[in-house]
């Protein structure tokens, strides 16, 4: 961590953002192709996000009338720079080498830019249908983040720290937190489902109802660009339940060589970020999209009392046992 | 909040064909629906006037795209009712075949449809693909996928052999495998239950007093068949059941829907198994004789009307088709009322509207059109934010 040449290779090679935009259009691929073929499809091939990234590039950025275009071409690279961000605090191959403790606090905060800036994209639309999903977004923001908020920090309290990269070495020493806290590992897998907007929480973009909601008006690169960091969001989103509740990339021993070390951590956060994957993209085909008073109901009756419930749980066990 | 008013149409993902809803909102809730119908009118009754009996048929198949049997059945069963002829045997199951396969692939398009409404694409995705074993039975029987032209006035224009019989049968059991899948699926998909239950609630009376016709009558409880009340082709012969619901909501008439998707595959089965040997066709005169007949039929999305007025010519004198979807919109304004925006699609879609098959006129009205913004133009967005006075001419 005291080389900059290294930490510079760290936020923009490897895992930073050459790897992390790779790594998500590959991921898009994967949820696409899975979606596929529980739908008896047969899907696109790999580099079908890639072409689609280059041609929405290419694209005519269109902009409506009334609308401010400063502020409109400023939201997307913004957001994708925070969700790009939040990446780098992850534990890929070992620890974050710019963790500090508090970092899980900071990784939520900017998960929950992409809605916020998703709201006032619909609101500066002019645009009815915007308009409605902006409104939708954030009152599903609203609904999950509380839920969701509470799943991830149940790790904290149990490792007594709020560093993600201190949580996985508290799981590498102890026991991966899925076992000790399964309910907070559900609700979290909900709550990114509805973070991400995928059915069933695709409300805020219900293509039958209001068309695209706040990406209506959104053309070329904008998009482009949205949708790259609704797909990175995927990554950090899935890395990041991987590393409190499943262990991360650590296992219980370490190898003398510090080579093969990194490169069974890296194996260990493939296959996390893909089992957790595989796990929405089931989700996503297996269900239809609820109706948002319907999701406020199921949201604050049984999701935000589960995520009480396992923090309840937590608390009694750290009572009782006394953490090493 | 103010009252809002959605523009939905001519052009939106939801609709798969051009309409127009204004829907006047407060807030979630509907206030008020206005439609704006017939984007698409051809002229095809005035087309059948100019034309032949013969040439009639394959115009009339083409007034819809998927229950493209059931006009040419209605107008064939017309002309031949005036003519007083009697079509054999043979060509009366054969026709009643095509028709309970048409059903079949429009229900399941409809299922598949209504699933997408509600972002359930996989079931869209698995309806569809069995629709195709469907589909393929039909190319096999009549050369077409679409439109079939196995009508003609007297009978049918083809055989079935034996070993397209065969072939047939052999497709039923996946068929009927996959569709007993789809009524467990409706009866215990979480998602789909809580989109579908209680939305768009229509009672007996309400059905009855709008007007109410086909499976979206049946779901509120009104015993009303044509197949079996006015019976046509070899409906009488087969042993089959009205399906019928008291639900009276979107549930229910999704499980009239699979209920008929299950007596469809019944009937063809029974009609394969027992199609009576004979002629297919007898010899018709080329004139009809002077006469007015309402020919019903019960097509896949309720009771369609042909009022046929001929002239002892071999022309037509008068054709007018009656859609079950221009019969089934008024419940559509009514059910919509005090329902959630989210819901639009879905209680529209609950009827099977056929949008473009309803256009049966179209008002050109030069003197009083708007000059500027008319109720096409989608101003709402503007009103919205209270911008006034600049909408583009």
């Amino acid at each position: 961590m005291t080389d900059p040449v290294f930490t510079l290779l760290y936020i923009f090679i490897f895992p930073g953002f050459v790897f992390l935009v790779a790594y998500a259009l590959f991921l898009s691929f994967l949820d696409r192709k899975i979606a596929a073929r529980m739908q008896q499809r047969v899907g696109p091939p790999f580099y079908q996000p890639f072409a689609d990234f280059i041609k929405m590039l290419g694209k005519e950025v269109i902009d409506p009338d009334g609308v401010d275009r400063r502020l409109f071409d400023a939201i997307p690279p913004v957001v994708l720079a925070a969700v790009m961000t939040a990446f780098l605090y992850i534990p890929v191959i070992g620890y974050s080498p710019l963790a500090f403790p508090g970092d899980l606090v900071m990784v939520l905060y900017l998960l929950a830019l992409p809605t916020i800036a998703l709201f006032l994209l619909g609101w500066l639309s002019r645009n009815i249908f915007s308009a409605i999903g902006g409104i939708r977004a954030v009152t599903q923001l609203f609904i999950y983040e509380v839920p969701f908020f509470l799943a991830l920090l149940t790790p904290a309290i149990m490792a007594g720290s709020w560093s993600i990269s201190e949580i996985v070495l508290w799981q590498q020493h102890n026991l991966w937190l899925v076992f000790l806290q399964p309910i907070g590992f559900i609700v979290a897998l909900i709550g990114l489902q509805a973070k991400l907007e995928r059915t069933p929480f695709d409300i805020p973009e219900a293509e039958t109802e209001i068309i695209a909601g706040p990406w209506t008006e959104l053309t070329g690169r904008r998009l482009a660009l949205m949708h790259l960091t609704t797909e990175i969001s995927l990554v950090t989103g899935s890395a990041l339940i991987a590393a409190l509740f499943l262990g991360g990339p650590m296992i219980p021993w370490t190898f003398s060589d510090p080579w093969l070390n990194g490169a069974v951590g890296f194996s260990l956060f493939l296959a996390k970020t893909l089992a957790i994957l595989l796990i929405l993209s089931s989700i996503k085909a297996a269900t239809g999209r609820f109706r948002i008073d319907q999701l406020n109901e199921i949201g604050w009756k049984y999701i935000a009392s589960a995520a009480l419930v396992q923090v309840g749980i937590v608390l009694v066990i750290n009572y009782l046992w006394v953490t090493p | 909040m103010p009252e809002v008013v959605i523009p939905i149409g001519p052009q939106h993902p939801a609709l798969k064909e051009p309409v127009n809803f204004r829907v006047i909102a407060d807030g979630e809730k509907i206030v008020r629906l206005e439609l704006d119908l017939s984007y698409n009118h051809r002229g095809i009754e005035k087309a059948a006037e100019q034309r032949n009996f013969i040439r009639v048929l394959p115009l009339l198949e083409r007034v819809c795209g998927i229950c493209s049997h059931s006009h040419a059945t209605a107008f064939a069963k017309g002309i031949e009712e005036i003519m007083g002829l009697e079509i054999p045997p043979r060509a009366r199951y054969i026709r009643t075949i095509i028709a309970e396969l048409e059903r079949m692939h429009s229900h399941l398009l409809w299922l598949g449809v209504a699933a997408h409404e509600i972002g359930f694409n996989t079931l869209f995705m698995w309806t569809w693909r069995d629709r195709e074993a469907v589909q393929d039975t039909l190319e096999e029987m009549s050369g077409n996928r679409v439109h079939y032209g196995m009508n003609e006035i007297g009978g049918v224009r083809c055989d079935l052999t034996a070993a397209q019989v065969t072939a047939a049968l052999s497709r039923l059991p996946v068929l009927e495998e996959r569709i007993k899948q789809y009524i467990d699926m409706v009866n215990s998909q979480e998602t789909l239950l809580i989109r579908f239950r209680g939305i768009g609630r229509m009672s007996r009376e309400e059905a009855l007093k709008y007007g109410a016709v086909g499976p979206t009558a049946r779901a509120s409880g009104v015993d009303y068949d044509v197949r079996r009340d006015d019976p046509y082709l070899a409906y009488a012969e087969v042993p089959w059941n009205v399906v019928t619901d008291t639900l009276g909501d979107v549930y229910g008439r999704t499980r009239v829907r699979i209920g008929e998707l299950w007596e469809s595959t019944q009937i063809v089965r029974y009609c394969l198994e027992n199609l009576p040997e004979g002629p297919i066709r007898v010899d018709t005169p080329k004139n009809a004789p002077k006469g007015e007949i309402l020919s019903r039929y019960e097509a896949p999305r309720g009771e369609l009307a042909h009022y046929i007025r001929t002239n002892g010519t071999d022309r037509v004198e008068r054709v007018d088709i009656r859609t079950p979807t221009l019969a089934n919109w008024t419940s559509v304004a009514m059910c919509l009322v005090n329902q959630n925006i989210a819901d639009i699609p879905v209680i529209v879609a609950a009827i099977d509207p056929c949008l473009s098959c309803t256009s049966r006129l179209t008002v050109v009205n030069r003197r009083d059109r708007p000059r500027v913004a008319g109720p096409h133009t989608p101003l709402s967005g503007n009103r919205l934010f209270g911008r006034k006075g600049e909408d583009s001419p």
